[in-house]
């Protein structure tokens, strides 16, 4: 029998509608299921189960007196720990933030509230968003449900992990340089990072921000359209939110690819890529064909500078982000006496900030020092212009780009914690997006001999999630890989 | 461009934090490995490209200038360490 808490956010909203399951009933079933594998899992930083409950009895009383409801009403939804939701800590999974309550909600938390869904936790993820492993979290790491030695990938490991063992209906992560679509891959779930300024940023707590970007973590390609449908949008508390009108994602998902023309980048060919991962790449491609699409060899010659470009501009940005934490309206203060206030800041981020963070703004703040600003910083910069340059070239002659996620599947807990420079080289795939502010979306590709999770990358120009969702759709619709659930 | 330990010293003065010497060891490292791998940003000539800073071109958005709600003043305090109301209290900032 199907428990409630194995239901897309679609199929939930069907039942919730015609009255044969009732949102208490989903949030019980989802609680227990989060009291059965979590111990396992660690999926959350903290679970809001008495507040869900009384929202669930509060929908399910609207819906019963016939009220205009969003049909997800009632849906709940695991929250990445760093965006503000009022009246529940928003750690960052930051020792600097262990007791920050924030006094306000963040848009897309308040837009989701709007449409009835229902916040059931705040999920780990690698200090401030820093990582690519959930390894880097003060409240200890997340594992990959696939196999409990595994990460989860990150920084969104915590929502990639919730969705694939079934802790919640719905997720919602932020991605940086790869951090919702590279634990989408490691943990065989659908993630999408939308354009740049499709989503407010307005109260998620900001890592690089010309980088961030908000997006849904979701079981399949229809949830997460319904989900952006419900996030996305101007908002004029983020001057950087696009003004464009939201389009009816839901309406617009037919899966039709004929006649699609799929650009394979050639540069996305790396030495050391796993052979497996490869050959699912070239698997995907054939799959499309056989749909009716036309793939075609592409070039982005600028490929290999990503992550050289990406580390310069993120930590400048971050150094100066997390400049704000200073131990004085807000997040922690070392105990005193102190000699003078640079002395309590100094003593105040020691103690609250882990070493990648630490790691981070030191190399941003050198970046950006006197002597070092045009040589890094500002040549950085450059090379971004040249990287968009090649998506925009590659955009005249096809309409999507089909490529891998990462370039190995789940790696060991562990393995990477001592060489950062290798744990950055699993951004290689993700992190040329956030830098032309592009949309992707990963879906499950398929799996590793090994039984490990393998995700294929479709990325589009900017604004065109809607014909991403359309081609991501086709293969969920004629493959099952995505129902696939780990056995924990 | 190799960095000393002395650079990472300054850098952590200027992030406002306070390393230990074993720190200092294992991020002049580090730090030393990353800068060595973005030299490669040198190979492109890109004297003539014009930086990127944001990757979807907006300048100067603007709203009109009307007084808006903003957070209560104890909803602003409710987070900090240390207050003596209304005001957040830190140490002596002068000599």
């Amino acid at each position: 029998m199907t428990e409630p808490y194995q239901l897309t956010a679609w199929e939930a909203a069907q039942a919730l509608q015609n009255r044969s399951l009732s949102s208490s009933e989903l949030i019980s079933s989802v609680l227990r299921r989060i009291g059965e594998v979590e111990p396992k899992v660690h999926a959350f930083q903290v679970v809001i189960a008495d507040k869900a409950k009384e929202m669930a009895k509060e929908i399910d009383d609207r819906r019963a007196r016939g009220d205009s409801l969003h049909p997800w009403a009632g849906v709940p939804i695991a929250v990445k720990d760093n965006f503000c939701l009022k009246d529940a800590p928003c750690t960052c999974s930051s020792r600097i933030l262990e007791n920050f309550n924030p006094p306000y909600h963040a848009t897309v938390v308040q837009k989701m509230l709007d449409a009835g869904l229902i916040p059931i936790g705040k999920t780990n993820l690698d200090e401030f968003a820093m990582g690519s492993s959930t390894e880097n979290s003060a409240f200890g790491m997340t594992r990959n449900p696939w196999d409990l030695d595994r990460v989860p990938g990150g920084s969104s490991g915590g929502s990639a992990a919730s969705i694939i063992a079934d802790e919640t209906v719905l997720s919602i992560g932020s991605d940086t340089g790869g951090s919702i679509r590279q634990p989408a891959a490691f943990c065989s779930i659908t993630g999408m990072k939308p354009t740049y300024g499709r989503v407010s940023r307005y109260g998620l707590v900001a890592f690089a921000s010309s980088l961030d970007q908000i997006g849904p973590m979701t079981k399949d390609v229809r949830d997460a359209a319904g989900l952006l449908q419900i996030i996305a949008g101007h908002d004029p508390h983020d001057s950087t939110s696009i003004a464009q009108p939201v389009p009816d994602y839901l309406t617009e998902l037919t899966g039709d690819v004929r006649g699609l023309k799929i650009g394979i980048p050639k540069e996305y060919s790396i030495e050391g890529m796993n052979p497996e991962i490869e050959k699912n790449w070239r698997e995907a491609a054939l799959f499309y064909e056989g749909q009716g699409a036309e793939c075609v060899e592409i070039s982005l010659p600028h490929t290999e500078y990503a992550i050289a470009v990406y580390y310069m501009i993120g930590t400048a940005e971050a150094s100066s982000n997390l400049a704000r934490y200073d131990g004085v309206v807000y997040g922690r203060r070392a105990e005193g006496p102190f000699e003078n206030i640079v002395d309590m800041y100094r003593k105040s981020r020691s103690e609250g900030f882990g070493s990648e963070v630490k790691r981070r703004i030191m190399l941003g703040t050198y970046v950006l020092s006197a002597g070092y600003f045009d040589a890094y910083y500002r040549r950085a910069q450059r090379v971004r212009t040249l990287i968009k340059n090649d998506f925009e070239a590659a955009f005249k002659t096809v309409d999507v780009v089909l490529c891998p996620a990462t370039p190995s599947p789940p790696f060991k807990a562990g393995e990477k914690t001592d060489d950062p420079l290798e744990m950055y080289l699993s951004d290689v795939f993700t992190a040329p997006l956030n830098l032309a502010g592009l949309p992707g979306i990963v879906i499950p590709g398929g799996f590793s001999s090994e039984g490990l999770p393998i995700g294929i990358q479709l990325i589009g120009p900017a604004l065109s999630e809607s014909r991403l969702f359309n081609v991501a759709h086709r293969f969920q619709m004629e493959t099952d890989i995505h129902k696939r659930r780990p056995t924990l | 461009m190799s960095i000393t330990a002395d650079e990472v010293r300054h850098i952590a003065l200027l992030s406002r934090l306070e390393l230990s010497d074993d720190e200092v060891e294992l991020y002049t490292g580090h730090l030393a490995e990353v800068l060595k791998y973005v030299e490669k940003l040198k190979e492109l000539d890109v004297d003539d490209v014009e930086p990127t800073s944001h990757a979807i071109p907006m300048f100067n958005v603007m709203r009109e200038d009307e007084v808006m709600p903003s957070l209560p003043q104890e909803d602003a305090l409710e987070n900090a360490p240390d207050r003596a109301d209304p005001y957040f209290r830190v140490p002596k900032t002068t000599e």
